[in-house]
């Protein structure tokens, strides 16, 4: 079959090939190259897993450019935190990386904690450490199984949601809500950890590596999964440097950057884990690195339960840790504290913070200027997503448009990051 | 509060003589001094340890070109950067604040620049860091900022034809026309 430059002659054998219905490939003209397609990839794709748009250049199957647009759920997070006083900007943090909310909330918890200067019993901080990892694992599990998906394995997606399933129970049982967790208060945790809390928590700890081991046995070694994501989408470590990854994107690139063991923070530096590094960057190593993440945050969790010191959980800061209800009704002290801080008339002194916690995705940082006033003077946040997700362009430039919902996939852009 | 600084860079001096090789922010201050010249920063400052200084537009761009590949100390990646805005500080109203941290090294550093709301151009550092040109879009939305020398300088998380940058103080987060709620308990 001859390849001819025209129009019609491509017509014509693509009408062949229909004719004769039959499944050989059917040549692409080369000078369609001139005539460029483009793709809407979103606002609201399936595969995008979030509300964000991607107007793409094709080639035939080829990408030529990307360029993405973002802030379809803008929610001006920034803006409403310098009218809202500290413990009311909690719920704000939820609702930035929904997968992972607990560490927003606590990341959060402790950068007003610098501010202020409070210090944290030890038994409270084990506790966040717990709920933190618990975070990372239904976290990372979300990307990896939608990552499976993605590339056409949905059973590893079933398996692994039902585990996601019980960690929410878990938080469910430490602080009423599943998604947006509102968990912890400025000074420690609302409430210790119930019997049932315990009891569940250690019984997802037995059950739930065989289902990893499972799911890790369904991919890890797969021909068909392999073929999809070896070698799609890698970037270098200069390059992921420069482009300000952080997290397992960065560390899948060779980086052994973590601000858990950098700048350790709630009591990460008594426990002994390990930092999972790739090497160049693809969405295998993507993939491999938060599985192994998971397996070492079953281990800080396993240490943190085991060595969980006695005492108080949450600071003796009455300024501003709430009172216990009960005492709100009869004792005059805690009635005074319980008005003061709801109405967000604590003392805060004049200065800036930054902190920042080692999120789902990276380093998610709170930049904090106070004016001494009920609210912050200025807040800004860190959001990894934000920060990685402009070197997608880059990253799809001359691969399929499946390649790039692989790779979108494996930097597990969370809309809500992204968006603020 | 000033106290516990003042304790910290005791600390932290105290660690510098013990160890030759620690990049402290003592140790910093005297590079950047050194580089720079000690009337390129002022406002000197540890707040809960982290080194701050502010400087000027004018030498933002070489101080941090200069850092990125300043082999004893390579702060080589910018964290993050942000716009603030104090309406009441006379020509000197916005700023921008950088962070940048050295993974060799472990120390951060916080960079402001302050300028006057009519004139607001900054030079981008988007030639520097890749990771820059979002961050630089996003100050320019919100804040109004404009980074001369920024390849794609246009609004990135609100609608283009919004006609304000709303991150700016004069703009109130209600509606300033409602009756029916009050700021007295509640507002700022």
């Amino acid at each position: 079959m001859a390849v001819n430059d025209t129009l019609e002659s491509t017509h014509k054998i693509h009408q062949e090939a229909r004719e004769q219905q039959h499944n050989q490939l059917v040549p692409t003209l080369n000078d369609f190259s001139q005539e460029l397609t483009t793709l809407n990839l979103g606002p609201t794709h399936p595969a995008t897993h979030g509300i964000f748009q991607n107007i793409l250049q094709m080639d035939g199957e080829r990408i030529i450019s990307g360029v993405p647009t973002i802030g379809y759920i803008h929610r001006a997070f920034e803006k409403i935190a310098e009218r809202r006083p500290f413990y009311q900007i909690t719920t704000l943090t939820d609702r930035m990386n929904y997968c992972s909310s607990p560490i927003n909330n606590m990341g959060w918890h402790m950068t007003v904690e610098k501010l202020l200067g409070i210090t944290v019993p030890k038994r409270a901080q084990y506790m966040r450490v717990i709920m933190m990892e618990l975070a990372r694992i239904t976290d990372h599990l979300i990307c990896n199984s939608i990552l499976g998906v993605d590339t056409g394995a949905f059973t590893g997606f079933l398996y692994l949601f039902q585990e996601r399933e019980k960690v929410y129970e878990i938080y469910e049982e430490v602080c009423g809500a599943r998604l947006t967790t509102n968990m912890g208060r400025i000074g420690g945790m609302e409430r210790d950890f119930t019997p049932v809390a315990i009891e569940k928590l250690r019984k997802w700890l037995k059950e739930f590596p065989a289902v990893m081991r499972e799911f890790e046995s369904m991919f890890n070694r797969n021909r068909i999964f392999m073929d999809r994501v070896v070698n799609v989408g890698p970037i270098t470590a200069e390059k992921a440097l420069n482009y300000g990854f952080t997290g397992p994107n960065l560390r899948a690139a060779g980086v052994d950057y973590d601000v858990r063991v950098m700048n350790p923070y709630s009591s990460y530096e008594d426990f002994d884990f390990e930092i999972p590094v790739g090497t160049n960057g693809d969405t295998y190593d993507r993939f491999l690195v938060r599985n192994e993440e998971i397996w070492q945050s079953l281990r800080i969790i396993n240490q943190a339960l085991d060595n969980l010191p006695e005492g108080p959980f949450h600071a003796d800061a009455p300024h501003y840790y709430l009172p216990p209800k009960q005492a709100v009704y009869k004792n005059m002290e805690a009635l005074i504290y319980h008005f003061k801080i709801i109405m967000g008339e604590i003392e805060a002194p004049v200065g800036e913070v930054y902190h920042s916690v080692e999120g789902g995705n990276g380093e998610l940082g709170f930049y904090l200027v106070s004016d001494g006033g009920r609210t912050p003077y200025r807040l800004h946040f860190r959001r990894p997503c934000f920060i990685y997700y402009q070197a997608y362009p880059e990253m799809v430039v001359g691969t399929s448009l499946s390649d790039a919902i692989v790779i979108l996939s494996s930097m597990n852009v969370i809309a809500g990051e992204l968006d603020a | 509060m000033a106290e516990s600084n003042e304790e910290s860079t005791v600390a932290q001096t105290a660690v510098a003589e013990t160890d030759p090789n620690k990049l402290t922010n003592a140790r910093v201050l005297t590079t950047l001094h050194q580089l720079f010249g000690e009337d390129a920063f002022t406002d000197v400052d540890e707040p809960y340890g982290l080194l701050t200084a502010t400087t000027t537009r004018e030498r933002i761009h070489e101080i941090i070109q200069t850092l990125h590949g300043e082999p004893t100390m390579q702060f080589n990646f910018l964290t993050t950067m942000c716009g603030i805005h104090y309406p009441e500080q006379e020509d000197q109203e916005l700023g921008m604040i950088y962070h940048l941290h050295s993974l060799v090294h472990n120390v951060r550093l916080r960079l402001k620049i302050f300028f006057p709301i009519t004139d607001p151009a900054v030079p981008t550092l988007s030639d520097i860091h890749a990771t820059a040109n979002w961050m630089e879009r996003e100050a320019f939305d919100f804040f109004g900022i404009i980074f001369t020398g920024h390849p794609n300088l246009i609004r990135i998380l609100n609608v283009e034809d919004m006609d304000y940058h709303p991150m700016r103080r004069e703009y109130p987060l209600e509606d300033g026309t409602r009756e029916d709620k009050t700021d007295l308990f509640f507002g700022r």
